[in-house]
C-alpha cells in the first residue's frame, strides 16, 4: 500500500509527539481522510476537526486528493509578525 | 527589486531601505515588527520563532506578487526572522517604494495584514514565570475567552 509522510508544526507536533506521520493513501484519500485518520491518533483528539493543511505548499480544501508524491503539511493557526 | 527572505540572523532594517530607494522614488514606508515585553497579561521574556520554510518562502512570494499587482510597487522586501528572539528584537521587516506615498504605505501594511493570516510561522512564547506557550490568535478571537 502506498503511503504519504504529513509533517507537523508547533503545536500539532507537540500533540502528537513527533514531527511528521506516516499514513496510508489509497485511489480517491482526501484531505479530511487523513486529518480524520490523524485524530484517532494517540495524543491527537484533540486537534481540531478542519485543520489548515498544506499540499505541495498552497493551501488545500479538504475535498482534494491526495497523491503519495504530494508533500502535505498539517498547519496549526499561525502567529507570524 | 523584490524578495522574501526568512533568516536566522539579525534584520538590519537600514539595509532594507538602501536595498529599495532610489532616485525615481518620491516614498519609501518600512514597517518593522519587534518583540514586545507582555501578550495578554503576561510578562514575556523571549519569543522562539519557528516556520514551515519552504511554505513560508513561497506564501510569501505569493503576498508580494498581490501586493505588486494592487498597489503597483514593485520595490518591495519582506525579511522574517526565527529562531529565539529577545525582547526588542526585530522580528519582521517590510519596505516598499514607490513614486507616490499612498500606494508605499498601503502596501506594507497589507503584506504584514496577510503574514498574520496566512504565513506558516510559529510564535513559542516564553514567561518570566518559566512557561511557555503557542501563541494562537485565533483562540483570542473567540467570546469564550471574554
Amino acid at each position: 500500500m502506498s503511503t504519504v509522510t504529513v509533517q507537523l508544526f508547533a503545536s500539532y507536533a507537540d500533540l502528537l509527539g513527533a514531527p511528521t506521520v506516516e499514513l496510508p493513501v489509497r485511489p480517491g484519500t482526501t484531505v479530511q481522510d487523513l486529518v480524520d485518520s490523524i485524530r484517532s491518533l494517540p495524543g491527537a483528539s484533540s486537534l481540531p476537526s478542519t485543520p489548515r493543511v498544506a499540499i505541495n505548499r498552497s493551501f488545500a480544501a479538504s475535498d482534494q486528493l491526495v497523491e503519495p508524491s504530494d508533500e502535505i503539511a498539517l498547519i496549526p493557526p499561525v502567529a507570524g509578525g | 527589486m523584490r524578495r522574501a527572505s526568512i533568516l536566522t540572523g539579525e534584520i538590519d532594517p537600514g539595509s532594507l531601505i538602501n536595498e529599495v530607494g532610489s532616485p525615481q522614488y518620491g516614498a519609501i514606508s518600512l514597517f518593522i515588527g519587534t518583540v514586545r515585553e507582555v501578550n495578554e497579561g503576561r510578562s514575556v521574556s523571549a519569543i522562539e520563532y519557528s516556520a514551515y520554510k519552504s511554505m513560508a518562502r513561497a506564501e510569501l512570494d505569493r503576498i508580494l506578487d498581490e501586493a505588486e499587482e494592487r498597489f503597483g510597487v514593485s520595490a518591495l522586501i519582506v525579511e522574517h526572522r526565527i529562531g529565539l528572539l529577545a525582547l526588542g528584537d526585530v522580528s519582521v521587516a517590510i519596505a516598499a517604494a514607490h513614486a507616490h506615498r499612498a500606494p508605499a504605505l498601503d502596501c506594507t501594511r497589507y503584506v504584514i495584514e496577510e503574514i498574520k493570516k496566512r504565513v506558516p510561522i510559529w510564535k513559542n512564547e516564553h514567561y518570566t514565570d518559566g512557561t511557555r506557550e503557542w501563541v494562537d490568535p485565533t483562540r483570542a478571537a473567540q467570546p469564550s475567552r471574554a
